[in-house]
C-alpha cells in the first residue's frame, strides 16, 4: 500500500480515532440522534482537521516547541470558527440543531491529536490526508451511530420515514433510549467489538487475569 | 524544531504573526458571512410566524408574503398600548430585555416563566383585513427542562381562541421534550381558548395524559408530553405568564375596547 494511500485508509477501521484511539467521543455522543447531524458534523470535522493538520505542518518548522500545544489551538480555533460561521450562513437550519457543537469541534481530541501526533513531524501534503482520514474514520462511527439511533429511536432515516410509528398510526414503537445520548456509548462498543472481531490485532493484552471462580459455602 | 526555535524573540514573532494571520482570517470570515446570516435569521424567524399563524408558505418567497400579510407592530406591556421603539430595525426584544433602561428585572414571585428579565416592550404581528384583525402573533418564550423555549402564539381575531403554537428555538430532550416541535401535537393547539369567559386569567396549559373531550375544561387543556413533564409544566408556565397580567392580557383587554 503506498503510503498515501495508507494514511487515508487505516483510520477508517484499522487504526479509527474513535474505535482504536478513543478520542472524540463526547461529541459522538451529543450530534449522532439523526443521520443530518451526523454526516454534517462528520465533515465538519474532516475539513477542520484536514486543514488544520497542514497549517500546521506547514509552519511546524517555525513553532516553538514551548508554545506549540498553544499555537495549533489557534490555528484549530480560527478554522472552527469560519466553519461555524459558513454553516449559520449555509446551512442554517443544521447548524441551529448543531449549535454548541459545532464550536465544540474545538475541544475535539482528534483534531488536536492528530495535529500534535502527526502535523508536527510530517510535511503539508500527507499532513492533509492523515486528516482527511482521520476525519473520515470519525465520520464513520457518527454514520453507524446515526444511522441506529435515528432508526431505532424515530424510524427514520435522514428524516424519511422507514418504521411507520405508533404514534402515526403505524406499528413500530420507538425506542427512546436511542435518541439520548448513552445509548451511543452501546452502539460505540458494539462498533469497536465488531471490528476487533475481525481484526484481532487491536485487541488488547489483558490487563489483569480474572481469577478462578471458587466455590463457597453460603455463611 | 531547532533550539533558536525557543528563544524570546522567535517565540514572541512566532506567536504574533499567527495570531494576527489568524484574527484576520476569523474576521474576515465573520464580516464578509454576516448579511447572509441575518437573511437567514430573519427567513427563519419570518417562517416561524407564518407557520404560527396557519398561513401557508410552502414554495412562496417568504420576504414578500410576510410583507403582504403580516404588520409588525410594538406593545408596551405595562400600559398595553402601542407604542413606537427609537430603531424598529435594530430593536431585539432579546437584548433589550437585558438593558437597564429597556428591560426589567422581574421579581421571583411573578416570574412563572423563569426568563428573569423582561423586555418593556415587545413587537406583535397582525394579520389585518381592512383594518379589521384577523389574527394576532405573539413571541413568546419561558424556561423548559433545558433550555428557554422560543416561540410564538397565534390568536384569532376575538383575540382568545388559538390558532396555532410553535417554537422556532430551544434544545430540550430530542424524542421527548422535543416533541413540542411534533406537528400532530401541535395540530391539537388550534381551537383551544386561553381565557375563561369574562376574565382575562388565563386557564390555557397542558395537563398530564390527554384531555377528556367531554370535561368542562377541555377547551382550555392540550394533552401533556409524555415523559417530558417538565418542559410540559415549562410550557404551560410560559403560555399562563405571557398570556397574563405581566405579558400580553392588558394588551389584548385594550384591543378588545379598542384602546390600545
Amino acid at each position: 500500500m503506498s503510503a498515501t494511500k495508507e494514511v487515508l485508509i487505516t483510520p477508517l477501521f484499522k487504526n479509527n480515532p474513535i474505535g482504536l484511539q478513543i478520542l472524540g467521543v463526547c461529541s459522538a455522543l451529543a450530534v449522532t440522534s439523526n443521520l443530518n447531524t451526523a454526516l454534517v458534523m462528520a465533515l465538519a470535522v474532516t475539513v477542520v482537521t484536514a486543514f488544520s493538520n497542514m497549517f500546521v505542518s506547514l509552519i511546524r518548522n517555525q513553532i516553538p516547541s514551548s508554545v506549540r500545544i498553544i499555537c495549533q489551538m489557534t490555528i484549530i480555533a480560527s478554522l472552527v470558527i469560519v466553519v461555524d460561521q459558513i454553516l449559520k450562513a449555509y446551512a442554517y437550519d443544521v447548524s441551529k440543531q448543531l449549535s454548541v457543537f459545532v464550536g465544540l469541534i474545538i475541544t475535539n481530541c482528534i483534531v488536536m491529536g492528530r495535529a500534535e501526533a502527526f502535523a508536527m513531524k510530517n510535511p503539508p501534503g500527507i499532513s492533509f490526508l492523515d486528516g482527511i482520514g482521520n476525519g473520515l474514520g470519525y465520520g464513520v462511527v457518527l454514520i453507524f451511530v446515526g444511522f441506529l439511533r435515528e432508526l431505532f429511536g424515530a424510524g427514520k432515516l435522514f428524516g424519511m420515514e422507514v418504521l411507520p410509528l405508533v404514534n402515526d398510526g403505524g406499528w413500530y414503537l420507538a425506542n427512546g433510549l436511542m435518541l439520548l445520548p448513552p445509548s451511543a456509548f452501546f452502539i460505540i462498543g458494539m462498533f469497536i467489538w465488531l471490528v476487533r472481531s475481525f481484526d484481532k490485532a487491536q485487541v488488547e493484552a489483558p490487563e489483569f487475569e480474572l481469577a478462578k471462580n471458587t466455590k463457597k459455602e453460603a455463611v | 524544531m531547532s533550539a533558536n526555535n525557543d528563544s524570546i524573540g522567535k517565540t514572541i514573532t512566532v506567536t504574533v504573526l499567527l495570531c494576527v494571520v489568524c484574527s484576520v482570517i476569523v474576521s474576515a470570515a465573520a464580516v464578509l458571512l454576516k448579511p447572509q446570516q441575518i437573511a437567514n435569521k430573519n427567513l427563519d424567524r419570518q417562517t416561524n410566524i407564518l407557520a404560527a399563524a396557519g398561513v401557508d408558505y410552502e414554495g412562496k418567497d417568504i420576504p414578500e408574503l410576510f410583507a403582504s400579510t403580516i404588520t409588525k407592530k410594538y406593545v408596551d406591556l405595562a400600559t398595553g398600548k402601542y407604542t413606537d421603539v427609537a430603531d424598529p430595525a435594530r430593536y431585539d426584544a432579546k437584548k433589550a430585555a437585558k438593558d437597564p433602561e429597556l428591560g426589567i428585572k422581574l421579581d421571583k414571585s411573578v416570574d412563572a416563566a423563569s426568563i428573569k428579565y423582561q423586555a418593556k416592550v415587545m413587537p406583535v404581528y397582525l394579520v389585518e383585513d381592512n383594518g379589521q384583525i384577523e389574527k394576532i402573533i405573539l413571541p413568546i418564550h419561558g424556561y423548559g427542562l433545558w433550555s428557554t423555549l422560543y416561540g410564538f402564539i397565534a390568536l384569532e381575531g376575538d383575540l382568545n381562541t388559538v390558532v396555532g403554537l410553535g417554537f422556532y428555538s430551544h434544545a430540550e430532550t430530542p424524542g421527548l421534550g422535543g416533541e413540542v416541535d411534533n406537528p400532530n401535537w401541535k395540530a391539537i393547539w388550534p381551537g383551544k381558548k386561553v381565557y375563561p369567559e369574562g376574565s382575562m386569567e388565563p386557564a390555557l396549559g397542558l395537563i398530564k395524559g390527554s384531555v377528556d373531550a367531554a370535561s368542562a375544561n377541555a377547551e382550555h387543556q392540550v394533552d401533556g408530553l409524555s415523559g417530558a413533564t417538565l418542559t410540559s409544566n415549562g410550557v404551560t408556565n410560559l403560555v399562563k405568564f405571557w398570556m397574563g397580567a405581566n405579558g400580553y392580557a392588558p394588551f389584548l383587554a385594550n384591543l378588545k375596547t379598542g384602546g390600545a
